[in-house]
């Protein structure tokens, strides 16, 4: 499938700003479910500083806002040729080893709600089938529900409050995945959807490592393993890390955040 | 180890003194004590001017004090010290070679000479750092190796500061400080000099700046601020070095570099020789909260275009649970046997070893494996039973955040006291520095040295000294 995606950010500052920095993870890269054709990223406002390929194997540029001004926009425009390959990504590997997956992060540590969920499918038979247990336990403790968590929730407070969104269900898939003893890492992308063009927000999955299988993808809001509707941008062991963008501003003034994302065929 | 009788006296031996301090011996002998004990006032009084002073954490009633110097010096023949330094060489390139491996290929992982667990629940262990080599390969530009010694030819590693060692700056004070009081002694007795240490180290610093470098590299100090505790040592060396001593805020992002606020607009800096902790470098990567660091520095360091020294995350090699790996770890990147041994470290993790330490607490030291300076940890034999037994509990708690080893029977140097000479223990800390294309030993280091009589603990936090340390030209 021939998925085109642009997707703006675009910060604006009630006062100028003297400093404000972004790390931008926003580079999808070629993988077996997919192969980019065309892809830009524009920033307006601020320059790219640095850039460079992380610990994850993600693309990262570093922008920082003009000296003064009001407004920091990031804009992509691009097209994604995807393939269905039922979820499996395979065994693509970076740097990063298979046992730093299994380790725990500050958002992704589990309490009492995350080890319940973990353990109530600990004893499913089959490794697929285990994590598709798992995924639907999730959802049935928490919900889909928007505004009631923010970026600094964590799995173990999304579960203990028993709503949330896409990124609050991919955490906590991770944390109770390595409770399991699985390799078990945060995606961020992007979502074809049938029924509508304009969106509010990117998407986020999971991905576990099985064995024989390699990655395998599991997408808790939706219910399903990621296909061709899927674009895979950045991965890390938590949202933090594979955050699209997340910055850091020094000096006074509101910050407001305005997001205008198309993804279309 | 049996609990010895005797302790090495490294400048007595059997009555007389030892080659090394033959020629010291017979001028500290001709000496009138009252002069001596004039001169030793005088040092005091020269530390004050200097504003050489240390603060004590955890202690608000002390916040400035003097680390007290002797006026003895520690003497190693030519030859002691030439095999030390090979040591402490072969050492230093080792746990570059495997901090370079633990953020790449992880090959000693793989072939289970060091256990993962230790690296993937180290908390200093920098997943950033993963997949990416620092200017030059280098992480570690500067090690201070505390080092111990038993006997004649008996010498241990204690510890791998391949973090922000501090205390050359007492190194290079305390000789200028005995080169004031006592010129005639220099003259009479040749001492290798310390006193290039700050221009090897801006010249090893300098060696490591990016490769797209243009020019001579720009170095920089950066430092937490004036509250802490080496603030002190920090500007001295900036000072010493001829470099500008910088605090986060003086620094930021210009054109894709790290640039510092000069009179004169900004100036590309190429060098950071940082003595800011990881956790505080950078806000936008690590702590948000911090307000010492530079925030975006580790997206300029990924991107090629700084060196930070040392590299962040080196921490890792100083834990010392991974110390009790050192043995393996040089003969696996070296294919050599270890020149310097290490004190032999029972792992608490380890059921069997956690038994024994727990039976034998009183006569072990038992340190965390992530701590420094002589905090929580418990020496056995000085410690009282109700201590003992307090630790036993924190130990049993957290038996893999411990590591136990055998009470040294560490070498004695004499003090000078208003009853002549008298013997207390030392270590010695001698200061590395590493660039691509070489590891360069000052000759000596620092010599700490317990001043409480039969006491081993020499850290300057807990009531230590320090010593002018000297190797002999021949």
């Amino acid at each position: 499938m021939r998925i085109k995606v642009s997707h703006q950010t675009e910060y604006t500052y009630a006062e100028p700003v003297s400093g404000a920095l972004q790390q931008v993870r926003l580079w999808p890269v070629d993988s077996p479910m997919q192969r980019v054709t065309d892809w830009a990223v524009t920033v307006d406002g601020g320059r790219v500083e640095a850039g460079y390929s992380d610990h994850h194997g993600n693309q990262v540029r570093l922008v920082c806002a003009d000296e003064g001004v009001q407004a920091l926009t990031i804009s992509v425009e691009g097209e994604v040729e995807t393939a269905d390959t039922s979820g499996i990504l395979g065994p693509v590997y970076g740097r990063a080893p298979l046992w730093y997956f299994q380790q725990p992060t500050a958002l992704t540590t589990a309490g009492d709600g995350v080890t319940a969920l973990a353990d109530s499918v600990r004893n499913v038979t089959g490794d697929l089938d285990r994590y598709h247990a798992l995924s639907g336990a999730i959802l049935d403790k928490v919900a889909y529900v928007l505004n009631q968590t923010d970026m600094a929730t964590t799995a173990e407070g999304a579960v203990s409050q028993g709503s949330g969104v896409c990124q609050d269900h991919a955490n906590i898939f991770v944390a109770a995945a390595r409770h399991l003893g699985a390799p078990a890492r945060y995606v961020s992308g992007y979502l074809f959807m049938d029924d509508r063009i304009e969106q509010d927000a990117s998407h986020a999955w999971a991905e576990v490592h099985l064995d024989g299988l390699g990655w395998v993808g599991f997408d808790v809001s939706n219910q399903i393993s990621p296909d061709e509707r899927y674009v895979r941008l950045a991965i890390g062991r938590d949202a933090k890390d594979a955050a699209p963008i997340s910055g850091l501003r020094m000096g006074q003034g509101d910050e407001n955040l305005v997001v205008s994302l198309q993804v279309q065929q | 180890m049996d609990k010895p009788k005797t302790f090495f006296n490294e400048m007595i031996g059997n009555g007389t003194p030892r080659a090394p301090y033959a020629k010291y011996g017979s001028w500290f002998s001709a000496q009138n004590g009252d002069r001596l004990a004039q001169k030793s006032q005088e040092a005091e009084g020269f530390f004050r001017r200097a504003g050489i002073t240390f603060n004590v954490y955890g202690q608000a009633d002390a916040e400035e004090r003097l680390i007290p110097f002797d006026l003895v010096p520690r003497i190693l023949s030519n030859s002691e010290w030439t095999k030390l330094a090979k040591g402490v060489e072969q050492r230093v390139r080792a746990i570059n070679a495997f901090l370079h491996d633990i953020y790449n290929r992880q090959e000693i992982l793989r072939a289970g000479v060091v256990p993962t667990r230790l690296i993937a629940q180290n908390d200093a262990f920098l997943p950033q750092m993963m997949d990416f080599v620092p200017p030059g390969g280098v992480y570690t530009h500067i090690v201070g190796t505390d080092i111990v010694r038993t006997g004649a030819d008996e010498f241990f590693v204690l510890e791998d500061n391949a973090r922000t060692p501090s205390g050359v700056s007492y190194m290079l004070e305390n000789r200028e400080t005995m080169l004031q009081m006592f010129p005639e002694l220099f003259s009479q007795i040749k001492v290798q000099r310390v006193s290039d240490y700050p221009k090897n180290l801006r010249a090893s610093l300098e060696a490591s700046a990016p490769p797209n470098c243009e020019g001579r590299p720009f170095v920089v100090v950066l430092t937490p601020g004036i509250h802490n505790s080496a603030y002190y040592e920090h500007s001295f060396l900036a000072d010493q070095m001829g470099v500008e001593l910088v605090e986060g805020h003086d620094l930021r992002i210009v054109d894709g570099k790290i640039a510092v606020r000069t009179t004169r607009g900004y100036r590309t800096v190429d060098v950071i020789y940082r003595r800011v902790d990881d956790d505080f470098l950078d806000p936008l990567t690590f702590n948000p909260t911090s307000m010492l660091g530079v925030p975006g520095i580790m997206d300029v360091y990924r991107a090629g275009n700084i060196t930070i020294a040392n590299a962040p995350g080196t921490g890792v090699a100083d834990d010392k649970a991974i110390y009790s790996y050192m043995p393996q770890i040089v003969e696996f990147y070296t294919g050599e046997k270890a020149i310097l041994k290490n004190v032999e470290t029972h792992r608490c993790s380890e059921p069997e070893a956690l038994k024994y330490v727990l039976d034998n607490l009183a006569d072990l030291v038992v340190k965390e494996v992530h701590g420094s300076g002589g905090y929580g940890m418990l020496v056995g034999p000085a410690a009282s039973r109700q201590e003992i037994e307090d630790f036993r509990a924190k130990l049993k708690a957290r038996p893999a955040n411990y590591i136990a080893q055998p009470t040294l029977s560490l070498s004695t140097v004499p003090i000078f006291t208003d009853a002549g000479l008298a013997p207390r223990h030392v270590d010695l800390r001698p200061f590395a520095l590493m660039s691509p294309g070489s590891v360069d030993i000052a000759p000596g280091g620092l010599t700490r040295v317990a001043l409480t009589e039969g006491s081993l603990v020499v850290n300057s936090s807990q009531g230590g000294g320090t010593k002018d340390t000297w190797v002999l030209e021949d």
